[in-house]
């Protein structure tokens, strides 16, 4: 596959992973942070830290939409599935999610009119099939997703469709870098940029990490020699004393952004005032809500709803993982009460949370060498 | 949020001016591409499909620069490995360590 | 070698999980079936019981199929009904002996798609080589069933050269695999209408039992352990392995066969292919001298050319599944929880 299997060539890997390890200084401790799930899920697909040295840290941050986004919202969109003729729609990351009565699939096997897509045209696609219901899109992502479902609700308003809507769950990712930059217990010398956000948002939106904060951003992609390239890039930047963004993914993001997409999300949505993060607490203008010209398609203003806030249990250590303080394993919950089966924190239910990724590409293998020593 | 694929562009039907029908290895799509809407696509095109919408037209030159950057480590560390085979003072033991 | 930790079945309410093939469904087997129904007979849960009989070991098994659609590019439910219960005896290391099939059928199922049905499973039992000799049918109202759901038994009598359990699989074994994974589940996924993605893909549907007994001729003192994997794909399959013998298995990576657009499907949905169910492929585990000759036997047969060894059996990392790529970067392949889903994260 073109444009794939170049970028996950072993052999280049081998080059790259050989250069990092020759550059890192060895009384160096480097910790790195990949903000986007994404990253974390392939650097544990790809097992891309065998190949670091062992003082290169990669810690997860909160780049993970699902992980971040709180039950109560979940409730609150499976509440309307009660109420008889609406569909529930959503991507497939969702379908799992637990709400405080059972996920989407759970209430699908009671009888819920739960559909799955993978698109946002999908949904829009649905309601005009069925036009005695109401198609409700469960819309999560970041800079990412939030264009498609822009341009989504723009075409049911060319379209005059009226038993559609979105519930827009859609969060920027700048105010969750803040935060992590903001947090006392941090102490990150790098980040390596989420790369398909930027191919919306481009890269000027991270100088502020660079120029305020002094730490090197290097926008990368998701395959083995991008992560890679990216962390030599970060490693190069560090041991010059520099601080800038850099773009490793030249190939696919533009510096300013996608233009037509940004002009698309300024029309369709503005700035929540705030907005609650699973695990991070409330964030200023932090997520998108749909604009009052586009009212008939928002979700949040074709019906009430319950507007319910479900807090964590205290033992769950979200936050701290989150924010990269804590690892997957030192949570007091990981492996044992809160699994990928039966999850009670976030980040164990996407498949690119930090924790579900540990436990499912790494844990075993530690737990196996740990028994055999 | 993370989750896209390039795709080369096989078709762009008149009569469907906002979607063009892309291909992943063999498997073909209908891709949307107003976000693309600034940029002249035509087949052959390779884009980034995300969710079954194009975010971004891959450049073919990005690529092969980064190809060119990757490929020059391996040129770095012969020329390294030929100097340090020389024995030449600090190049044998910055190898050595 | 450690015991596996007893499982227990607390779940509430059946899920789509439970019948997915993976972590859900063993817990199902495992903890509610398995403790219920246990006897002497019902030992380590393969693809088919074995039965000592009058000097003979015979293999029995069942299987339903509920697939939606009936029809789907490389076969039909008929199709499966069949192939599914002759690969369950095959890799038990039997020849079938006969079929047997129960229908429930939906009331206003049209007459000509129950006779399309019936045809696909005659052609492909002949195809196969086995009789069926008996069945039952079964009418539920409309709305009760999903058109057609068939179940199959069938029985076979294991070749005496064969003897294959897990306790037999030891460290340095190698793992074959017959040929391309992926192909079935992707096949039903895009039949199902739901995503518009078009694709040269069909469903691998076929009987094992020629690249079976050939392998059988060529190694059988070497054999250890064979299994089709069909739901949950090639990851859950040597999950099982891996529990149930105590050892490590490790894959590589770049061997695993996927056809281009198979592959081409599962980057797009980001699926991975060792998840994905397949109803024509088979894993075998077979002793490293014999590895080679093993091979050969398989891709001697018209439709094995494409066998090819995926890994081999480690002590380490024990009861674990670890796929490894040549740069050195390794994974743990798990069993998932129900069927494989789809992402855009």
């Amino acid at each position: 596959m073109k444009y794939v299997d170049e970028f996950r060539d072993p052999h280049l890997i081998r080059q790259v992973a050989d250069e990092i390890r020759r550059l890192a200084n060895p009384d160096r401790h480097y910790r790195i942070m990949e903000v986007c799930g994404g990253h974390t899920h392939a650097i544990y697909r790809f097992g891309l830290a065998d190949v670091l040295p062992s003082n290169i840290e990669l810690i997860h941050g909160p780049g993970c939409p699902v992980c971040v986004l709180p039950m109560g919202r979940t409730d609150d969109g499976l509440s309307l599935t009660a109420r008889g003729g609406v569909i529930f729609t959503a991507f497939g990351d969702v379908m799992r999610v637990p709400g405080t009565h059972g996920s989407p699939l759970e209430h699908k096997a009671r009888g819920a009119e739960i559909r799955m897509v993978y698109s946002p045209l999908d949904a829009l696609n649905l309601a005009g099939a069925n036009p005695e219901k109401h198609v409700m899109l469960f819309a999560i992502g970041f800079e990412t997703t939030a264009p498609s479902t822009a341009l989504t609700i723009l075409q049911a308003k060319a379209q005059k469709v009226t038993n559609f809507s979105v519930m827009s769950n859609h969060v920027t990712i700048i105010p969750g870098i803040k935060a992590i930059l903001e947090s006392p217990d941090m102490r990150l010398d790098g980040f390596v940029g989420p790369g398909h956000v930027s191919t919306v948002i481009g890269c000027r939106p991270y100088e502020f990490i660079a120029r305020d904060y002094g730490k090197p951003v290097v926008v990368s992609g998701f395959e083995p020699l991008d992560i890679l390239q990216s962390i030599l890039m970060i490693l190069r930047q560090l041991e010059a004393g520099r601080a800038e963004v850099e773009n490793q993914y030249a190939r696919v993001v533009p510096w300013e952004g996608n233009l037509a997409a940004l002009k698309v999300l300024a029309e369709v949505f503005e700035l929540r005032p705030y907005f609650e993060w699973r695990g991070l607490g409330f964030i200023s203008q932090s997520a998108l809500k749909i604009r009052d010209a586009y009212a008939e398609w928002d979700t949040e203003k074709r019906f009430s709803l319950p507007g319910i806030r479900v807090t964590d249990p205290k033992a769950a250590q979200c936050g701290e993982v989150l924010k990269g303080v804590l690892k997957p394993h030192q949570c007091k919950l990981f492996g044992k009460e809160c699994t990928p089966e039966s999850p009670v924190g976030a980040l164990m239910v996407s498949s690119e949370g930090a924790c579900a990724a540990y436990h499912n590409y790494v844990h075993r293998k530690t737990e196996a060498a740990a028994a055999v020593a | 949020m993370c989750l896209a694929i390039p795709g080369r562009i096989v078709d762009l039907p008149a009569e469907r001016p906002q979607f063009a029908a892309v291909e992943v290895g063999g498997v073909r799509r209908q891709v949307n591409i107003d976000l693309l809407s600034e940029e002249p696509l035509q087949t052959g095109d390779w884009v980034l499909i995300h969710v079954g919408f194009a975010m971004s037209k891959i450049s073919e030159e990005g690529a092969q620069e980064q190809m060119r950057l990757l490929a020059m480590l391996g040129e770095d560390e012969q020329a390294m490995e030929e100097i340090a085979g020389y024995g030449i003072g600090w190049e044998a033991e910055e190898k050595a360590s | 070698m450690s015991e596996p930790p007893l499982v227990r079945f607390r779940d509430p309410q059946i899920e789509m999980s439970h019948g997915a093939g993976g972590k859900a469904s063993r817990r199902l087997v495992e903890g509610l079936l398995a403790p219920l129904f246990g006897g002497p007979l019902l030992g380590p849960l393969g693809d088919a019981a074995h039965l000592d009989h009058d000097g003979s070991r015979l293999a029995f098994t069942t299987d339903s199929f509920v697939v939606s659609p009936l029809r789907f590019p490389g076969g039909s439910i008929g199709d499966l009904a069949v192939n599914g219960t002759v690969n369950d005896l095959a890799v038990s290391g039997a020849k079938p002996l006969a079929l047997v099939v129960s229908f429930i059928l939906e009331a206003g199922l049209p007459a000509a798609v129950l006779e399309a049905e019936v045809r696909a499973l005659a052609d492909a039992a002949q195809r196969a080589g086995v009789q069926i000799v008996g069945g039952d049918t079964k009418v539920v109202e409309h709305g009760k069933a999903d058109q057609i759901y068939i179940t199959t038994a069938g029985i076979g009598r294991v070749d005496p050269r064969v003897r294959i359990t897990p306790q037999s699989v030891q460290p340095g074994d190698q793992i074959l695999l017959s040929g391309p994974i992926g192909d079935h589940g992707i096949t039903i996924l895009l039949a199902r209408g739901e995503i518009d993605l078009e694709a040269d893909i069909r469903s691998d549907t076929r009987s094992v039992l020629p690249l079976v007994e050939s392998l059988i001729e060529a190694a059988a003192s070497g054999l250890r352990w064979m299994r089709d994997p069909t739901r949950g794909g090639v990851a859950t399959a040597l999950n099982e392995l891996a529990r149930d013998c105590g050892h490590g298995i490790v894959l590589w990576e770049e061997a695993l066969p996927v056809r281009e657009p198979v592959r081409g499907a599962c980057e797009l949905l980001g699926l991975d292919p060792l998840h994905i169910a397949n109803e024509g492929q088979f894993l075998a585990v077979v002793a490293p001298e014999l590895a080679d000759a093993a091979l050969a036997a398989l891709r001697a047969v018209p439709g094995g050319e494409e066998a090819i060894v995926i890994g081999e059996v480690r002590e380490q990392p024990a009861r674990t599944v670890l796929g490894t790529a040549s740069y050195g970067g390794t994974r743990v392949v798990d069993m998932l929880v129900g069927d494989p889903l789809p992402r855009i994260c």
